[in-house]
């Protein structure tokens, strides 16, 4: 279709560390669309973060191998791009916001400096241009008296302050995607509010379409229109937002609904948490990964992965077990 | 009723505006002079660097470099007097001037050695650090290979191969015999090594960082990443090593000239000036005495000088 901005086939990354090959992304196609903002959740250490640096081509080689699969941005593939022509498309075709805004600003270097290498490195504007437009930028996403903390260094800068500053970074060329990798994890609650709501505003005035890596329900309902949940390297489903809440198709998807926290329920209940833990990725994956941690799980689970099902119009679901009868199909 | 009315405070915390409220924060520079200046050693060492820096290059506008290398056998052996403060040595030559050229160059010697180590030092552990794999096996591999070669023989034998195959040339409207470029190159090329590792292990834990993930996420091309993101975080020890290599270097120059394969003579350097004073260490003193003396106060105050900026510009290394 030609409105789908991104479409990723078939990936699969592997590592290969002296333990043995870490499968960290099975097998996971997804589209997004121009100006959509789809939310990919689960537990950490699922694949989302390494699905979104293995599109970027961020992973270092070795120990990182994409054994398969392609990523087409406006139908080119990604992963058959030069380097040089990849450069090209970070930062300016597509961005990236990271977890912890503490760690990912180089502390030597001033805000100004770092904002403006965006600007530089993409658009080669002209010193006075980029200290202009790097103003504009800081005070875009709520920075006040922009002009004057541009020479800052990041350290004179607050948490919420320097995920403004990255993602300021990252909207400097105005890129089409915005991949936020879990953006609000390392803040607290307030300011998590305040970036979700910047990015939600700058996502409208910019029309990008934003990928939205998170393990927070409660963001992604507010974010998102379409959502992936993705367990030990697989897609195991896809639903628009609403439908995730109300009729979720995969025990799993269940699961994670039960152990949210919701004001409309007796208080009195504890929070359901989902028992054991998720798989060792160092294990070829044999059959469904969740099936350890199910309650529906019959034999067939434990011996054979249920690819996804497409249920619907972006509907789809890995499971043998209908969830609403809990029977196999 | 309240009284709304109440003066404004014109003193104290309350009467200040805001912008006087904010302290401007120091800035990198101005944080490691802190500390800098707090090491009494440092000080010192960098005193006295200057002092000698001045007496040598100061020394010019006393004595020209003919004066210095004018042979007065009359003269000879003479203990220090009025005419010659530091006395003359086996030909002749007044020593007071000899150790102001001498310095000349033992400190430019030092300077430009230690360049020639810092370029092909931070390039080699910058590629073999950052790219990794392969390429830093290979590096690494070369790397030790200089180093088990014992420094002073391969000293001695480049020496000795390169001595007469470089022309003289003309510098800061002096004359160098070629034999002082073979010494900064040998001594660069023979360096390096430390360097090389100190290089590569901090750019193998720099490179780690997620900022420099994320300058890669916006598109910043490699060599960018190394050289503005990377190596500024890196320069503490760089810097440090620096120093205390331009020290290292002036001893090895004093080295290969007290053996005779150094400098040629005419021209002085601190080193060679030793070389003839071995046979008349109980009979004429002041032969080795003063630049002997300038040299290890040189050194000395270099390494004070390396160990300062060490606890200044990065203090998680500092030596408790």
């Amino acid at each position: 279709m030609a409105d789908r901005i991104l479409e990723v086939k078939d990936l699969r990354t592997r590592f290969h560390i002296a333990e043995g090959t870490v499968y960290a992304v099975n097998g996971i196609s997804f589209h997004l669309e121009d100006g959509e903002t789809i939310a990919i959740v689960g537990e950490s250490g699922c694949g989302k973060s390494v699905t979104m640096l293995s599109i970027l081509r961020l992973l270092p080689i070795p120990p990182a191998e994409i054994t398969s699969g392609q990523a087409l941005y406006l139908g080119r593939d990604l992963f058959r791009l030069s380097e040089r022509e990849m450069e090209q498309i970070r930062g300016k075709e597509i961005a990236m916001v990271f977890q912890d805004p503490m760690t990912s600003l180089n502390p030597v270097l001033t805000i100004g400096r770092q904002i403006g290498e965006t600007l530089r490195v993409h658009l080669g504007l002209d010193k006075e241009a980029i200290h202009q437009r790097a103003i504009g930028l800081l005070d875009q996403v709520g920075i006040p008296d922009p002009a004057h903390r541009l020479n800052d260094y990041p350290h004179q800068f607050s948490g919420g302050q320097r995920q403004r500053a990255m993602i300021a970074m990252a909207l400097a060329c105005l890129p089409s995607i915005l991949i936020a990798d879990e953006p609000t994890t390392a803040l607290d609650v307030t300011i998590q509010a305040q970036i979700v709501e910047l990015i939600q505003r700058l996502k409208e005035q910019l029309s990008m379409a934003v990928i939205w890596i998170t393990h927070d329900l409660g963001v992604v309902a507010e974010m998102a229109e379409r959502v992936l949940v993705m367990y030990a390297g697989f897609i195991v489903e896809e639903a628009r937002v609403d439908e995730l809440y109300e009729d979720p198709r995969h025990p799993y998807t269940m699961a994670l609904l039960a152990a949210l926290p919701r004001i409309d329920r007796r208080r009195d209940k504890h929070l359901r948490s989902i028992p054991g833990a998720p798989p060792n990725l160092l294990v070829a994956p044999k059959g469904c990964p969740f099936a350890p941690r199910c309650e529906l799980a019959f034999d067939r689970c434990w011996d054979e992965m249920p690819p996804l099902f497409q249920l619907g119009p972006d509907r789809r679901a890995a499971c043998w077990v209908d969830v609403t009868t809990g029977k196999p199909f | 009723m309240v009284d709304t009315t109440a003066p404004h405070p014109t003193s104290g915390i309350a009467g200040l505006r805001p912008d006087e409220l904010e302290t401007p924060p120091l800035s990198l520079g101005q944080l490691t002079w802190r500390r800098f200046r707090q090491h009494k050693m440092a000080i010192f060492g960098s005193i006295t660097l200057l002092l000698i820096i001045l007496y040598a290059f100061g020394g010019m506008l006393v004595f020209s470099e003919a004066e210095s290398n004018a042979v007065e056998t009359g003269a000879r052996l003479q203990a220090p007097t009025r005419q010659h403060p530091f006395g003359t040595d086996t030909i002749g030559r007044d020593i007071l001037a000899r150790t102001i050229y001498g310095g000349q160059i033992s400190i430019l010697i030092g300077l430009t050695a230690m360049l020639v180590e810092l370029i092909i030092g931070v390039t080699v552990g910058a590629v073999a650090g950052y790219f990794g794999g392969k390429l830093d096996s290979l590096l690494m591999r070369f790397t030790e290979a200089v180093l088990v070669i014992p420094q002073i023989f391969l000293l001695l034998v480049m020496a000795k191969y390169f001595a007469q195959s470089i022309p003289n040339v003309r510098f800061l409207g002096r004359t160098f015999s070629g034999s002082v470029l073979v010494i900064i190159f040998v001594i660069g090329l023979t360096t390096w090594p430390y360097l090389a590792r100190i290089v590569r292990a901090q750019f193998l834990s720099v490179k780690e960082n997620d900022y420099i993930l994320a300058a890669r996420a916006v598109g910043t091309p490699t060599w960018e990443i190394i050289v503005r993101h990377i190596l500024p975080n890196s320069i503490a020890p760089i810097i440090v090593s620096a120093t205390l290599s331009v020290a290292a270097a002036i001893t090895l120059e004093a080295y290969i000239s007290f053996l005779g394969l150094g400098v040629r003579p005419p021209t002085a350097t601190w080193g060679n000036m030793l070389e003839g004073a071995y046979n008349y260490v109980e009979s004429a003193w002041w032969l080795w005495f003063f630049p002997g003396l300038l040299i290890a106060l040189t050194v000395l105050s270099i390494n004070f000088l390396g160990d300062g900026l060490r606890d200044a510009i990065d203090p998680h290394s500092r030596a408790v």
